[in-house]
């Protein structure tokens, strides 16, 4: 589909454009503006150029320090997530049934952890896994593993991920779900009088339907992990000592706990940037991706419907079968 | 076919998997606090309905819930209504440095709410707007319009040309065929992409938090004050976690038959 070139089109499209400007845009130049000042209060400013931005990216500094471990750690944690969330996420919606009630009854209880506000996530993880009151903790403990996610920063980092794996991987689930739903019966009775196995099937048929809704899971899964805050605060606290302290807990710590405008902006500021890199390359990557797809769908009209070579010989029985 | 062995026992345990903290926290919700601290019991021995009379009866406590579900309503308006015609254009149109602009806003979609707090703080008291429920509903709209641009969009493009512009020929005004026309063949999109920013407004702690102090406050903000002197009120807190679940259960059961279409976002 051409789409027309139109500069009117920008009527349309001035609500939203006010709206997130108003936002975003105005609260951003605030930002930037602390970030080159220094405060004692009193609303008293002084000008520091780019001194917090050297600090921060200076590891022997304390602010350096704090912000580059914090780093390390989130990102260490989204990694953790992806490979645990994908992966399980996939073999889950493999897992759905396919008819009657049950369906209907799956989809609920996956979608439930996602309608939960977040710090009420952190609370259900905090009163099952305490080692007194918890389920979880409590028969860790009777079966004689130690376990107590607020002295032992392991147990916080296992109760953390934890978390978010319950919390978030009915997401990328459903995701997949969507996307197998939408493959055609006759693949997989092509695939059978193929004589396929159960590994070239998701090989050949699945997992290239999947291909597209899996790279919205994973980029929401990333940008959402990397700015994670509530859950792990709530159950956490971000300790013991710093082990479970991430990017915005550290960055809320600085900017509403001790007030420190100038460093807290700078923070903002390298942080929001990662985030927008990160965002671009996911950006390209499925723009690309869809412009491949079309380009393939013009050069040979057939080829969308046709994922794979093992499924050759089936296109030409289900055209006999227009035939007969 | 299309199923790998075992499904039922992977099925099932995942339920359970995630079934099974709620259930802990159900259970909770109806002991005495006396119950949870001194004994280990799988289900309540003394059932008791006082954590949830007490939220019922104490205006500070059932006041969190309207607040937070006024805030979630206004920003799902707002949303979807700026949303609309962008989306329309989006998929419609090509203009000067529309790339540019859906990259933007998608972006935004992705900042951190940190980042957002205090500058929001201080545009929300400097326009008048703090604690009030206006105020998170705005700051909302950072995360919530470009998601709801993002779904439309994949709707509207689901739309065969050919029905604008037999519209046109017909002599339909654009406000009017928009209406008429457009928004009823995407009612389906329109209700997945209101489902989205109900949830992530519904979800979200940080901004709403710091963004109220008295008349506006959510009930999530209010959850953190069960911890008083005489240690942590575990009832009172299972309780209000129960009531915050059931808005969202309620919805889900509303829309179950287009929730794995819906969070493809339209784009399978």
């Amino acid at each position: 589909m051409d789409k027309t070139v139109n500069q009117k089109a920008w009527f349309l499209v001035l609500p939203v454009f006010l709206v997130v400007a108003f936002s975003a845009v105005l609260p951003l130049m605030t930002v930037v503006n602390y970030s080159m000042q220094d405060t004692f209060g009193n609303n008293q400013f002084f000008w520091n150029g780019v001194g917090w931005f050297k600090e921060l990216l200076d590891p022997s500094t304390d602010l350096g320090g704090r912000f580059l471990a914090s780093l390390g750690r989130n990102l260490f944690f989204s990694l953790v997530i992806l490979a645990i969330e994908v992966p399980l996420g996939i073999v889950v919606a493999l897992s759905m049934p396919r008819h009657g009630w049950t369906v209907a009854a799956c989809l609920v209880i996956l979608a439930l952890p996602l309608l939960i506000p977040w710090n009420v996530v952190g609370t259900i993880w905090q009163i099952f896994g305490r080692p007194d009151i918890g389920l979880l903790g409590y028969t860790l403990n009777a079966m004689g593993i130690d376990y107590n996610y607020v002295s032992n920063a392991v147990d916080a980092w296992v109760t953390v991920i934890a978390m978010d794996v319950w919390h978030w991987t009915s997401l990328v689930a459903l995701l997949c779900y969507a996307g197998l739903k939408s493959i055609p019966e006759a693949y997989y009775q092509a695939a059978q009088i193929d004589g396929a196995s159960r590994w070239a099937v998701f090989k050949a048929i699945q997992l290239p339907k999947m291909n597209r809704v899996l790279l919205i899971a994973v980029l929401l899964r990333f940008m959402d992990s990397f700015m994670i805050y509530t859950e792990p605060f709530v159950v956490t606290g971000g300790g013991p000592g710093n082990s479970t302290t991430f990017v915005s807990i550290e960055l809320v710590k600085i900017a509403l706990g001790q007030f420190d405008l100038g460093k807290a902006a700078a923070l903002s500021l390298v942080y929001n940037l990662i985030i927008l890199i990160v965002c671009w390359i996911f950006y390209t990557v499925m723009t690309n991706a869809g412009v491949e797809r079309k380009a393939q769908a013009e050069e040979e009209p057939a080829a969308e419907r046709k994922p794979a070579g093992v499924l050759q010989p089936a296109m030409a029985l289900k055209a006999k079968e227009g035939v007969a | 076919m299309h199923s790998i062995p075992g499904r039922r026992v992977i099925m099932a345990l995942f339920l359970i998997f995630l079934l099974l903290p709620i259930y802990w926290l159900v259970n909770m919700s109806f002991k005495t606090n006396a119950e949870i601290v001194s004994t280990m019991t799988l289900w309540p021995h003394t059932p008791t309905l006082q954590h949830y009379r007490r939220i019922f009866t104490d205006e500070s406590w059932y006041s969190g819930y309207i607040n937070s579900l006024e805030y979630v309503v206004l920003n799902t308006i707002i949303s979807i209504s700026v949303a609309l015609p962008a989306a329309y254009a989006f998929s419609r149109y090509r203009f000067l440095g529309d790339k540019h602009l859906f990259f933007w806003l998608l972006s935004n979609r992705m900042a951190p709410a940190a980042v957002y707090a205090l500058p929001f703080f201080n545009l929300y008291s400097a326009i008048g707007l703090f604690d009030t429920p206006w105020a998170v509903a705005l700051a909302h709209c950072i995360f919530n319009v470009p998601l709801a641009v993002w779904i439309l969009e994949g709707f509207v493009s689901g739309v065969p040309r050919e029905i604008d512009e037999t519209a046109f020929l017909d002599g339909y005004s654009f406000p009017r065929f928009f209406i008429k026309i457009l928004v009823p063949l995407i009612a389906s999109g329109i209700g997945v992409a209101a489902f989205f920013c109900f949830m992530f407004s519904w979800v979200e702690l940080l901004l709403a938090r710091t963004l109220t102090s008295v008349h506006a406050k959510p009930i999530a903000a209010i959850m953190t004050r069960t911890v008083s002197a005489a240690g942590m009120d575990w009832g009172l807190l299972a309780a209000a976690g129960v009531l915050t679940i059931i808005p969202g259960a309620l919805v889900i059961w509303f829309v179950r038959n287009y929730i794995a279409s819906g969070f493809a976002l339209g784009r399978v």
